[in-house]
């Protein structure tokens, strides 16, 4: 590691307005591989939005986004193939409700990455058994706890070994004792060197996993640092607000 | 945990108080059911009083209900069905696809596809608007007068064809509420995965769509069963044509009655599987109770 590895994801003067609603007004980010980037900032503050351009689903107003060293922004660019490299995890799980645990963890391998339905079948077996529900692959996601149909949404996203995974607020619909369950998992793959981008309410498991700490305010990151510098010691006023708003909830 | 909690159903018995509650309740079920089935038996006998002793009902009995007729008359009524029933299968499975299609037109956004936008809005709109009957009769004469190349002229063809337009833009409908009621996340979690926006419609959203729907779907077809009988005014032999034709034998209607019991014949359980499905699969104010 003598040399600097280029960065995976770069964000540079990112804006995204939804109307006359400016979520993101010029957002600079850095991605670094093997890095955890947590994002932090009160609802609204556009934390979602930026994962959705990363990820494509939204089209940003300006700015460019670079992945794997391409400007994935240019609208020359396949999406499809772009989303095909990442992960993401939605607060709302999204799992599909038709298909079975295990269809749910191939469907994109066998679609989109051309694994033939054994392998994909395998290869998904594989994934469910490590983030602990290979017993539940015929299940269907409705008769899963919350906790479990988040780890089959976070074993859909990593099956198809995607260079970066994004974590929309991935356990804010989990009841208190699940989100553990979930946390766990990601400190895990965190360990194993996965990339991961992410926003989350959850202070303490951002101070343990992340290498970045973001603050979003008003469509900008405010304050960003290691995570005992910015949230232990804050140096704008708002996150020391935000963080205090936080702690009292 | 479950163990245990058997364990103390099988030792609970019922408090004096829930006893009272059951009983009261039980009595209160028979009268209900005693009352119902006794207004019910009323009004049927009010009703059938009043037809029977109207003062025409001798010959509406023998024009309407003559046994001897509706025996003599129902082979061939019969086999006018067939051809319903052939007509619908056929009809049905075209639906289907012509539905879906315009269903999902009208669903794809962006400006490159508004011409087919406009072009599935225009067609529901239209056969929506005009009434089958009128379909039938603008297709099933001026069909065969187009003298198209490759197309037969038959009224069959052209009967059917009118079906399928008519049926397909109420149907088109019925899928396109279905593709809308899937929430926006399904697609979003698609597409997430790289899969596009085809293989997301194709495997994520129709599916969806296609499991809420099917109640209506089968409503739809029930209707399609007796609306199939329409094609009868284009002189083809199918149950009311043959009835038709029966009747013109000595002007006694039977037959007609002949044709709508097998109609009923048809659709009766077709609505009963639909209602049973419904409930089945756990929609909420679909399919009534019998």
């Amino acid at each position: 590691m003598t040399t600097p590895r280029p960065e995976l994801l770069r964000l540079d003067g990112v804006r995204k307005s939804f109307g006359d609603h400016v979520v993101l007004r010029e957002v600079d980010l850095t991605v670094q591989p093997g890095q955890c980037v947590v994002l932090i900032g009160a609802s609204g503050s556009g934390k979602s939005t930026l994962l959705r351009c990363v990820n494509l689903l939204e089209v940003v107003d300006d700015g460019v986004i670079t992945f794997e060293g391409r400007d994935i922004t240019d609208p020359r660019v396949d999406g499809d193939e772009v989303r095909s490299r990442m992960g993401m995890v939605f607060q709302a799980y999204n799992l599909f409700p038709h298909l079975d645990v295990i269809g749910n963890v191939t469907l994109a391998l066998r679609l989109v990455h051309g694994v033939a339905a054994d392998e994909a079948r395998a290869r998904g077996l594989a994934m469910l058994d490590r983030v602990g529900l290979a017993a539940r692959a015929q299940a269907r996601p409705d008769d899963l706890s919350g906790g479990q149909q988040q780890r089959v949404a976070i074993a859909r996203a990593l099956v198809a070994n995607p260079r970066l995974m994004l974590l929309d607020e991935v356990t804010s619909a989990l009841d208190p004792e699940l989100v553990g369950e979930v946390l766990d998992l990601l400190t895990e793959l965190k360990g194993e060197g996965v990339t991961m981008l992410l926003n989350t309410h959850e202070m303490g498991f951002a101070r343990e996993v992340a290498d970045q700490v973001c603050f979003l305010h008003d469509g900008r990151i405010h304050e960003r640092g290691r995570p005992e510098q910015v949230l232990g010691d804050p140096q704008q006023e708002r996150t020391r607000a935000f963080l205090s708003r936080i702690r009292a909830s | 945990m479950p163990d245990q909690a058997s364990r103390a159903d099988t030792a609970w018995q019922p408090s004096a108080v829930q006893r009272e509650r059951d009983e009261w309740r039980r009595r209160r079920t028979v009268r209900s059911a005693a009352i119902a089935a006794l207004s019910t038996l009323l009004l049927l006998g009010v009703v059938g009083g009043a037809v029977v002793s109207s003062p025409g009902w001798d010959r509406v009995r023998e024009t309407y209900f003559d046994w001897d007729k509706a025996v003599s008359s129902f082979p061939a009524v019969l086999e006018g069905l067939w051809l319903n029933i052939r007509v619908m299968a056929v009809c049905w499975v075209l639906i289907l696809l012509l539905s879906l299609t315009v269903a999902v037109v009208r669903t794809l956004r962006g400006p490159v596809a508004f011409p087919l936008r406009l072009l599935g809005t225009a067609y529901v709109d239209v056969f929506r608007g005009l009434p089958l009957l009128l379909v039938i009769f603008l297709l099933g004469f001026g069909g065969p007068a187009l003298s198209l190349q490759g197309l037969p002229t038959s009224p069959l063809f052209w009967g059917g064809a009118a079906l399928v337009l008519s049926y397909s833009a109420y149907v088109a409908e019925v899928f396109r509420a279905g593709i809308e009621s899937v929430h926006p996340s399904q697609r979003l979690a698609g597409r997430s995965l790289g899969l596009s926006y085809g293989q997301t419609l194709r495997h994520v959203v129709l599916p969806q769509a296609w499991r809420r729907v099917i109640p209506p779907l089968m409503n739809d077809l029930v209707s399609l069963q007796k609306d199939s009988g329409l094609i009868a005014v284009l002189g083809v032999t199918d149950a009311i044509r043959k009835a038709q034709i029966e009747t013109a034998l000595d002007f006694n209607y039977t037959p007609y009655v002949v044709a709508g019991v097998l109609f009923c014949c048809l659709t009766i359980p077709m609505a009963r599987l639909t209602d049973r499905y419904a409930r089945k699969k756990g929609y909420h104010g679909a399919g009534g109770h019998l």
